[in-house]
């Protein structure tokens, strides 16, 4: 784009051609007013404050509505133009209520601020009286129409960026005013509480309750929920967090938030918070020193290490925690205790991830960068909620559709909110997958839309894949997924015919015994049709937690040491032990169900678990309970005495990501920093400091004065990461692969050339999931995630907000299901499966696919996980938490 | 209702310059614009559901609660206001606890306020049903009313 200048009040101003006058004046640090007026927005011509007045033209112009051109002279800051907006802006004050003092946005009002730039000292407008309409309907802020000037800021953001659409404008002429659907209160409606309103309003007409004292200085960090990674500002004061903003500048969000990362932080300061280390005496769980609580813990690690041998003892890290506490909790476990028990949540959630894409392309992670998803020309989103689980990408799909045009493939049993923008919806029946993405790829084939010149150069074992895939057809696919063969077909032409495709997925792929093969057959499709090592294609699975990509990258897996480099291999092997001057076990080691297993048959004695919960997580609880307890020694160390916590025999306190320094790495492969805001509560300790307390205790010294010390030792030792150090980091992180001090990062893999050479196809010949209805379990049951809550809502459930909004234990049902089984909303049923049965709540949706329930595994009330299936994917080892076999009993009316 | 919704979109297709036909068609088969239908519209055109009430609200011709089975309109244009329109809107506003645009609990009429119908020399002016009535006087439009089943 061409350099174009233009003048404003005399001064020479460059801009780039296509802007409008006001972008160009504010690029160039020249102060024109406005109200309605946001870069990020359309242009909207609202407020009239931005008239100017330019040569050659007879009427003002609106600055932001006016294209600049080359050589244009504008007037601005001139006596005629300052009349206009100063009638303009009294008008405004005359129709706005003078409680400037008492109200939450003074002194950072823009209607004052315009006031002040125009001189206006007294109201020469006789004022209106506006009835105030307060809206104190959500949790977590208000609506005051009475101070509300008509921007429409909060409406287009609602509308433009974050395509929900909750308010608008209702009435006309003086009647005029932002409103809901039908007028109902804020919280009856579809508004998601994102909070990205009241970051545009000038006034005070949208404010956050919580907010009445403001910060006395603010520390950028990283949002703790999923695997975005989001740039957060702490605002603290007097030692507590009391404001949370988006980052504006932050490459990823943008100045956006969602609901968890923006509400969901009261967890930080919860009274449950564990302050003091807990040692079990007497049955009882009771306070103890911290040398006490450690030394009891080296004593039964080492006994258990002497007594049954180092495998004895097994370790469960984990993703929320940073990349440093990763990778020093990996190394204790494996150059202290001496086993590679070692894993983390990652097994179940994306272990067929990695495994698949290793073995395709040579790298488990997001092909692609979050921003790229905007370039795209078609996203075929399959098992990935993106709306709920991974709220900021959702965004930037729906910018892709709705700003760019891009063609849009949903495939996921529920009516999910993606589906609203969708092109097409494939509703597969749970757990058949393959079938529908072989179909696809057969479609692809016979119509010769396959990018035969990438399959040539780029690839081997085509020949193998194509010859299994000759054994599917369209209409058994259309039959075994319930997808009608159109659909199938429409969708298949869709990604292939789109220049730049991308898959976006998640555990709707991966948490089936055929995870391995459902992440193989899209690393074939995208292979298939040359979507992988270019701009805005690839396929991108999204991570669920804001560092399972980091503890991944970091070693806390039983097969793979610091950067994927495997256990069984002497040389990598032997490079670890030369640093860490210890010899090391180099058979892989047991992965979470395993050790489960293996704690109840007795091979495994002891248990070290850092920051997980699997009492909540993963499946089957009841076989997980009778494990734990069947332990010699459990230590939990975590920030809150959670489910599994409570079975411990020490409990160790640990700080929250904003008690401590850091880095996290994000689900696009991003290295940030997390920062210190404020202290641990109590005598609660960083993960990291724990972890090398412990390991001095027994027998191996790790001394680090500061979390900088770590990464260092982990570049040194991990090539994706060997040119990351902190003071790289600056400003928003490095993406992966970065192998030296000079190297830039990575925005995408496998240009020019795969990282395992040529990228390999599987073939994937259709497997039914483990455990399918019958007469006796006649649904299936298939889980997931809400908006308002995070994993095993340990840190969401201590937001009451999120609770009033997203209350516990309900399970979706088809209308139609519900019928034939006599249930009505708000009903209480039993579900029970061959493992366990829970008691929960009826929504009655059309979300749900007919035949199909779904449940979030967010409540303790009613644990999901209590009747999961813990079949393995043979290859990955990952559980078959989408997919099971239930049966409905209803207990009691709704109430 | 779905069905009507469906007779409706099926003549439309999809555009959301559509939006105000629509709108008017679902008017005319349902007799105003319930939130089923507006959030049916909303789902049809891709649009939020505010904006298609935003759409409804700022139009006097929509309507976005029942009407009654009957309409009363009393002309305020300035000779009918001369000759006694305001009298003649508050009897009625008295008689049936009722303001313009509201509808009476028993749905029998809606009660509106018009600027004017273009026939002064018959003010003041009331319609009903669509039928005019000039040299209205309050007692007058009051039986009419009465008459109303």
């Amino acid at each position: 784009m061409s350099e174009i200048t233009i003048t404003i009040d005399g001064r020479q101003v460059e801009t780039a051609e296509g802007s409008s006058i006001l972008q160009a004046a504010l690029d160039a640090g020249v102060y024109i007013p406005s109200l309605c007026y946001q870069p990020d927005l359309e242009p909207y011509g609202a407020c009239r404050l931005c008239l100017v007045l330019v040569d050659g033209m007879n009427a003002m112009q609106p600055a932001c509505m006016t294209k600049a051109v080359d050589g244009m002279v504008v007037h601005s800051d001139v006596p005629e133009v300052n009349d206009v907006r100063r009638t303009i802006c009294e008008l405004l004050i005359a129709d706005h209520p003078e409680s400037c003092l008492t109200c939450s946005s003074n002194q950072r009002c823009e209607l004052q601020e315009i006031a002040a730039y125009l001189g206006i000292s007294q109201q020469r407008l006789p004022a209106f009286e506006r009835e105030s309409i307060l809206d104190e309907s959500n949790p977590f802020f208000v609506r005051d129409l009475s101070k509300c000037i008509l921007c429409g800021r909060c409406v287009r953001a609602c509308q433009e960026l974050r395509a929900v659409g909750a308010i608008g404008f209702a009435g006309r002429g003086y009647d005029t005013h932002v409103s809901t659907f039908m007028e109902e209160p804020i919280n009856l409606t579809v508004c998601e509480s994102c909070g990205e309103c009241i970051d545009r309003c000038p006034t005070g007409a949208l404010s956050v309750k919580s907010e009445a004292l403001p910060p006395s200085r603010e520390v950028r960090t990283i949002c703790p929920y999923c695997g975005c990674g989001c740039g957060l500002v702490l605002g603290v004061r007097s030692g507590r967090i009391v404001q949370v903003r988006p980052e504006t500048e932050h490459p990823v969000n943008r100045g956006s938030l969602c609901v968890k990362g923006r509400f969901g932080l009261d967890f930080v300061h919860s009274e449950d918070r564990l302050t003091t280390p807990l040692v079990r005496r007497d049955g009882r769980l009771t306070p103890a020193t911290w040398d006490e609580a450690l030394d009891l813990v080296a004593e039964n690690l080492n006994r258990a290490k002497s007594q049954y041998g180092p495998d004895s003892v097994a370790g469960l890290s984990s993703a929320k925690c940073t990349n440093e506490e990763n990778y020093l909790f990996q190394k204790f476990m494996r150059a202290v205790v001496g086993t590679n028990n070692v894993d983390h949540c990652a097994r179940l959630c994306h272990a067929s991830t990695v495994a698949g894409m290793a073995r395709a392309f040579g790298s488990g992670a997001m092909t692609n960068s979050i921003n790229e998803i905007e370039g795209a020309g078609c996203i075929f989103v399959i098992g990935s909620n993106t709306t709920e689980a991974h709220p900021i990408i959702a965004l930037k799909i729906k910018a892709a559709v709705l700003k760019r045009g891009a063609t849009l493939i949903v495939a996921d049993p529920r009516k999910i909110e993606l589906a609203r923008f969708a092109d097409v919806h494939l509703r597969q029946r749970s757990g058949t997958d393959v079938a529908l993405l072989n179909a696809m790829m057969k479609v692809i084939l016979d119509e010769g839309l396959a990018d035969e010149d990438f399959i040539e150069e780029r690839t081997e074992n085509f020949a193998e894949f194509r010859a299994i895939l000759e054994q599917s057809d369209l209409e058994s696919a259309a039959r075994i997924t319930g997808v009608p063969a159109e659909d199938i077909r429409r969708a298949a032409r869709m990604f292939a015919g789109a220049e730049r495709a991308s898959v976006i997925f998640a555990m709707g792929i991966t948490q089936h015994t055929t995870g391995s093969d459902n992440v193989f057959a899209l690393a074939n499709l995208a292979m298939l049709t040359g979507n992988v090592g270019k701009e805005s294609s690839g396929v991108n699975p999204l991570r669920g937690q804001n560092n399972v990509q980091g503890a991944c990258d970091l070693g806390a897996l039983p097969d793979v040491l610091p950067g994927y480099q495997k256990v069984d291999d002497p040389a990598a092997r032997g490079k670890f032990e030369e640093a860490w001057g210890v010899p090391l076990p180099d058979e892989p080691g047991l992965t979470v169900v395993e050790m489960m297993n293996a704690a109840h048959e007795g091979r495994v004695k002891a248990m070290y678990i850092m920051g997980e919960n699997p009492m909540l997580s993963d499946p089957d609880l009841t076989h997980v309970g009778e494990g734990l307890k069947n332990l010699d020694f459990l230590c939990v160390q975590d920030i809150f005495l959670s489910e599994t916590a409570q079975l411990a025999d020490v409990a160790l306190p640990a700080a929250c990501f904003a008690e401590k320094d850091g880095a996290f790495t994000s689900t696009e492969r991003r290295v940030q920093r997390i920062r210190k805001a404020v202290a641990p509560p109590g005598a609660a300790r960083p993960d990291w400091r724990i972890i090398c307390d412990l390991s001095g205790r027994m027998g191996y010294e790790m001394r680090y004065d500061h979390p900088s010390q770590i990464m260092d030792e982990m570049a040194a030792l991990t090539p994706i990461y060997g040119g990351i150090s902190y003071d790289r980091l600056e400003p928003y992180g490095l993406q992966w692969p970065c192998p030296d001090a000079e190297h830039p990062g990575t925005v995408f893999l496998h240009e020019g050339g795969f990282a395992r050479g040529l990228g390999k196809f599987h073939p994937t010949p259709f497997r039914e999931a483990a455990e399918l209805p019958d007469d006796e379990y006649p649904f299936i049951l298939t889980t997931g995630r809400f908006l308002y809550h995070f994993h095993t809502g340990t840190l969401t459930r201590r937001t009451e907000g999120l609770e009033e909004i997203s209350p516990p234990a309900p399970f979706e049902i088809h209308p139609r299901d519900a019928a034939s089984e006599g249930i009505r909303e708000g009903d209480v049923v039993e579900l029970s499966t061959r493992r366990g049965a829970v008691r929960a709540r009826a929504v009655v949706t059309e979300r749900s696919r007919p035949g199909t329930i779904f449940m979030p595994f967010h409540f303790r009330e009613a644990p999901a996980n209590v009747l999961t299936n813990p079949a393995l994917d043979p290859i990955a080892k990952i559980p078959e938490l989408k997919v099971c076999a239930v049966k409905l009993e209803k207990l009691r009316e709704m109430g | 209702m779905q069905n009507e919704l469906q007779k409706v979109f099926s003549r439309y297709q999809g555009r959301r310059d559509e939006l105000i036909p629509i709108l008017q068609d679902i008017q005319d088969a349902l007799g105003y614009l319930p939130a089923e239908a507006m959030n049916a519209a909303a789902d049809f055109l891709k649009l939020p559901a505010s904006a298609v009430f935003g759409v409804a609200s700022f139009y006097d011709q929509l309507h976005t609660a029942p009407q009654g089975r009957h309409s009363v309109s009393v002309c305020e244009g300035t000779s009918c206001h001369i000759r006694g329109s305001a009298q003649i809107l508050r009897a009625i506003e008295k008689k049936f606890a009722l303001k313009p645009g509201q509808t009476t609990p028993d749905h029998m009429f809606t009660l509106e306020r018009v600027a004017c119908f273009g026939l002064c020399a018959m003010s003041p002016v009331v319609m009903v049903d669509g039928r005019l009535y000039g040299n209205m006087s309050p007692a007058k439009v009051l039986k009419l009313i009465e008459k109303l089943e």
